[in-house]
Order: structure tokens, then sequence, then C-alpha cells
């Protein structure tokens, strides 16, 4: 009980980053399943909604500031995939990487241009972020809420996917881009469509994320964003469960070498756990298997 | 024109490109943004064609160029402080454990041969990989590295997070410019090479080059090492040109610049990473510093909008537009040359119009 007592509040911590890195993992995964993209403005659009939500809550209540908030990202990751990839469709696919990566650059700038750099207090959102015990382990009711919150949104995404018509025309896209143009599948709004996805879930994530924390940065998303993608690589890009597993995997593992007091290594760990997935199975947990065409 | 007197032209503009930087020196202010962005431009550019000598034109998608980077920076660092020195710099791991120092060529090269070391090691497993996977990975292994070099316990060689200052650095901007050449004139001549031929028919057609008797491992492994190698040895440059440098300072985002560089100058061209990176460092550093300024009046009208930071958007907003826009960069593919320049002049004034480039196809 009391080696439990101990570890406890590492592993819960591991669950709850494992299920915001989830969240910002599935935009990846969705992304790179139909554009083979990876789409390194993520991260950023993350943390930009991190900021929405630090201005907003000074002008207005907070009930009305986090739906606010989420649609402002949506709108935010909609316009960045129309403006930044949308002219790019036909062009090599390390160019439309090589957008992202400015997109990203861009984002980081204006976000340093409006705050001055300055790391900016994240508001307190009531209930959330109240003080709980767990087995005598204390600790704020997020932790609770975010792998619960972020399997009921998995599994309301992968109903969409399998149910719905729009499900079914990013499943056929994902297999195959140009066949399912031919089909009649509208492309540019089945794209649109899942970077909305994307963001909204990313958004979620940070409204989760930064609560745990208690500034936004313009770097603030780097890293996050970096450390969901190698979820997403880790559970086989493309793949929603896989994501998803992975991001717990991740999270759970940086927790706990954190709880061991390596925390230099937490970051340099999760790549070391990527790297080894990559050489034994080079399409992740639950990837695709490609074959070459000659 | 002949072999040789392109070859005589090439040296004749080096000579004077390099007395025209010495002559610059002894009349401007030392304190002149120029020297800090030729300075920085021939470092980045001989990092931007190491990247390119990968991506452009062996068509491997590596992200780890500021790991390297940090490998070279840290071993010239770590092997030049001056004996007095030690003390102060390592006060917290009781003046390190080596305790000897090289000469600065010698230490230069030694990061560079460390940073190759590494890429041949790690090259062994991550090579197999393809395209996103190995950009991801490379990207990771240069994570690790930053890691493990701000780790407590290797202090006495690394001095942990802290500072890695005194050592030798360099005045003039000669220095910079004569390394950053013969590294960038020795990466030219192994790509005219056979294995630089070996190496672009591994990126267009692995397939294909495999077929022809090409050994893709071998080869790989061969442009990745070099490309290290020469990404240390800029890395070196860099600690020297900063004088000071930590782990924290060799992140992602460097790498990420440096493949902006590479891409805007054209990915393919070694001119291109060149001219791509003294543009890319001038308008970040020096041209468009008057952005910052809160109070710019045009005339009677105050400009709005600007304060620090907003230089920066802009930039932003610059690159964004050439990779949208100028999808192939500066450069595309070609190459500057004097020959180039002389067959443009040759049309302009003779007034046919010939199909071929204003700049030679190399």
């Amino acid at each position: 009980m009391d080696w439990m007592s101990r570890n406890l509040p590492y592993l819960m911590a591991g669950i709850s980053v494992g299920g915001q890195y989830a969240l910002i993992a599935i935009g990846y995964t969705m992304v790179y399943g139909i554009l083979r993209l990876i789409n390194f403005a993520h991260g950023d659009i993350f943390m930009v909604a991190g900021l929405i939500m630090v201005y907003s809550t000074t002008v207005m209540p907070i009930y009305i500031a986090i739906p606010l908030m989420i649609v402002v990202t949506v709108i935010l990751g909609f316009l960045v995939e129309r403006a930044a990839y949308k002219p790019l469709r036909s062009a090599p696919r390390m160019s439309i990487m090589i957008s992202a990566i400015g997109v990203s650059y861009l984002l980081q700038n204006l976000a340093l241009y409006v705050t001055g750099g300055l790391s900016q207090q994240y508001p307190a959102i009531p209930w959330i972020n109240d003080t709980v015990t767990v087995f005598g382990a204390t600790t704020k009711r997020v932790t609770i809420i975010t792998p619960i919150l972020t399997i009921v949104l998995v599994l309301l995404l992968v109903t969409l996917i399998k149910r719905t018509k729009i499900g079914m025309a990013m499943r056929a896209a994902s297999r195959d881009f140009e066949t399912s143009q031919l089909m009649g599948i509208k492309i540019n709004s089945v794209i649109s469509f899942t970077f909305i996805i994307g963001t909204f879930l990313a958004a979620i994530g940070s409204l989760l994320f930064f609560t745990n924390y208690t500034g936004v940065t313009p770097t603030a998303g780097a890293m996050p964003g970096l450390k969901a993608f190698v979820a997403a690589v880790f559970g086989g890009i493309g793949s929603i469960p896989g994501a998803v597993i992975g991001a717990f995997i991740i999270g759970i593992c940086e927790n706990i070498i954190k709880g061991l007091g390596w925390t230099t290594f937490s970051d340099a760990f999760t790549f070391a756990l990527l790297i080894v997935i990559l050489i034994a199975k080079p399409t992740g947990l639950f990837g695709e298997k490609v074959t070459d065409k000659v | 024109m002949s072999t040789k007197k392109k070859n005589a032209w090439n040296v004749g503009l080096i000579a004077a490109l390099l007395i025209l930087l010495f002559l610059l020196e002894q009349t401007l202010p030392s304190s002149s943004m120029l020297f800090t962005v030729l300075k920085k431009g021939a470092i980045y550019a001989l990092v931007a064609v190491s990247m390119n000598l990968l991506n452009g034109f062996t068509g491997l998608f590596s992200l780890g160029q500021a790991g390297f980077m940090l490998l070279g920076a840290y071993t010239y660092a770590i092997l030049t402080i001056p004996m007095e020195s030690r003390n102060s710099v390592y006060q917290y791991f009781d003046g390190g454990i080596i305790q000897f120092t090289l000469p600065i060529p010698v230490a230069l090269i030694a990061g560079g041969i460390a940073a190759a070391v590494f890429a041949y090691l790690i090259g062994l497993p991550v090579l197999r990989l393809k395209s996103d996977y190995l950009a991801i990975a490379t990207l990771g292994f240069a994570e690790i590295i930053r890691a493990v070099f701000q780790w407590d316990k290797l202090g006495p060689v690394t001095n942990g997070s802290n500072l890695l200052r005194n050592f030798p650095s360099f005045r003039s901007v000669v220095f910079p410019f004569v390394v950053a050449g013969i590294c960038i004139a020795l990466i030219v001549m192994l790509i005219n090479s056979t294995y630089g031929r070996a190496f672009k028919a591994i990126r267009d057609d692995e397939i294909a080059a495999e077929a022809m008797g090409i050994n893709l491992a071998h080869h790989k492994r061969l442009a990745f090492v070099i490309s290290s190698f020469f990404a240390g040895i800029s890395g070196g440059l860099l600690a020297m040109y900063q004088t000071t440098i930590q782990a924290s300072m060799f992140k992602s985002a460097m790498t990420y610049e440096i493949l902006l560089i590479v891409v805007i100058g054209g990915i393919g061209s070694v001119t291109g990473s060149c001219i791509s990176s003294f543009l890319f460092i001038a308008c970040s550093e020096w041209w468009l510093r008057f952005l910052d300024n809160e109070n710019l009046y045009i005339g009677g009208f105050h400009v709005p909008f600007l304060r620090p930071g907003f230089r920066k958007v802009v930039f932003a907003v610059v690159i964004m537009a050439v990779v949208l826009f100028y999808r192939q960069g500066i450069m595309g593919t070609k190459e500057f040359s004097v020959e180039g320049i002389a067959d443009f002049f040759k049309r302009k004034f003779s007034g046919k119009k010939e199909k071929k480039g204003g700049v030679s196809h190399e």
C-alpha cells in the first residue's frame, strides 16, 4: 500500500498526460493517413489554442471562452489547410512538409510577437482544477477526467469514421487518394473535415494540458506536438487506436522515468522508445504493411 | 569554355572575394551588422550544403543536423578551452577530467570526426528506414544527444547544462570563409565524383540504382557520415562564432531553420544553399531589423504594429510566400557559375534566343 501511494501519482499523471497526447496524436495520424504529411504545425495550433484561452478569459466569462476557443482554433486549423497545404496538393511531398514547417515557424513567431515572449498565465478553470483524493493520493480533478474524456471522444470518433458517410469517405481517401476522387468523393471537403476534427481534439487537449501547467509560451506546443507525433508513429501512423495506445504508453513511461528521478532523460527516452520500435517494426505497432511497387 | 579556363575563373573569383572581405574588414567599423551576417552566413552555408548533400543529392530525408552540430561544437569547445581557465569554466566539476588542449584546426577536425563516428553508429540501424520514418528517427537521435549532453553525470566532460566558454574564437571574417569554403569545395568534389553520381542515382530511383550495381547500404552510410562530418565542423565554427555554447541551443528548431535554407536555395543546388543562407541570415538578423523599431515614421505617418518581434513575423510570412510560390527555390537544381552568367549576357546582347537557362546546368 505504501508503494502504491508513492507511485500512484506518477502513474495517474502518466495516464492523464497520455490522454492529452492522444488527443493531439489523432490529429497527426488522421492527416498523415490521408495526405501522407507530417503536419509540423499541429503542435503550434495546440499552443495557439492555449493562448486564445488566455486572452479570451480576460474579457469574457469562462463558460463562453471555452466554446469560443474551440471554434476559433478549428477555424484556424481549417484556414491553415486551405492557405498552406491546398495549393501544394499536386507538389512533391517534400514541399508540403516544408510548408508545414513554415506555418509552424509563422505561428511561433506570431505568438512571440503577441505575447512579447513572456509566459502567459493560463486561467484556472473551476471544477476541473479542484483537488481530489484517490487511494490516498491527492491530485487535480483534470487528471481523472482526461483519460475518461479521451476514451469517450475516441469512441465517438471511431463511430463517426465507421458509421457515417463522411467517415467512409475519409477511409476511402486514406486507402487510395486518386481512386476515391474518381468515385466522386469531394476530396477537398474530406481533407478540411479531417483538419477540423484534428484541431477540435487538439483544442480540447490544450484545455486539459495547460490546466496542469502554469504558463503558455510560444514554444510550448513544440515538445507536446513532437511527442504526440512520436506516439502516432509508435502506434503505426494512420491508425487511430494505434495513436491512442501509443500516446498512453509514452505518457506513462515518461512519468515513470520522471518518478525515478531521471527527468533529464524523460524526453530522450520517448525518442529512444520510438527508435527501438521503428527498428523492430518499421511501420509501428498497428501500422499497415506497405509494399514497394517497382 | 574549357575546364581549365573555368577553373581559372573560379579561383580568381574566390581570391577576389577573400581580398574584398579583407579590405572590408580594414575599412568598415567592426561593429557593422555586415560582419555578423557574413560570419554566421558562412557557417550556415556549410551546414546547409552538408544537409543538401543528404536531402538533395542522396534523397535521404534526415533531420539530425542540430545533433551533429552539437557534437562538433562540444568536441571543439571541450578540446580547446585553455588549461588556466578550465577551473573557472568547470567550476562545479573540479576543472573537468580532460586536462589537455589541442590546436584549433585539430579540434575542429576532431569535432567533425566525433559527429561522423556517431553518424556511423546510428546509421547502422536508422538508415534502413524510409523517408518520413528516417526523418523522425534522426530527429529523435538529435534530441537524445541533447539530453545526454545535459546530463549531470557527464558533467566532468560536458559541464552538464552549464555554459562552455573561454575557448578560442575567431575575430576575422576571413577565417569562417576559408574553412567553410574548403569544406564546401570538398563536398562539391565529392558530388562530381563517381560517388556523387551514385548518390544521385539512389535519389532518383533506389531500385534502379541497386540494379545498376550500386551498393545502397554502403553509399547511404557514406553520404550520411560525410554530411555529419561537415555538420560537425560547422558546429565547431558556430561555437567559435558564438563564443559560448550550451546544449539547449541545439533544438530541433535549428534543424528546421537549416532545412528552410536548403529548400529556399533549391534542393539539389550547392550554390543555391550558399546564396540562400546569406539571404536568410541577412533578412532575419539585419535587413528587417527596422520593423522592430516602435517609433518609425514615414513622412508624418506613425507606422502601426511595429514593436520587437514584428520583424520575425514578417520574415515568416516572406518564407511562407517563397515556399508556396517559388517551390523550386532560388536556384532549383541549377548551379550558379561564371559560365552561366557569361552565357546569359551573351544572349542578352546578341539577341539570340536559346532555350538554355541563364545559369548552366551542372
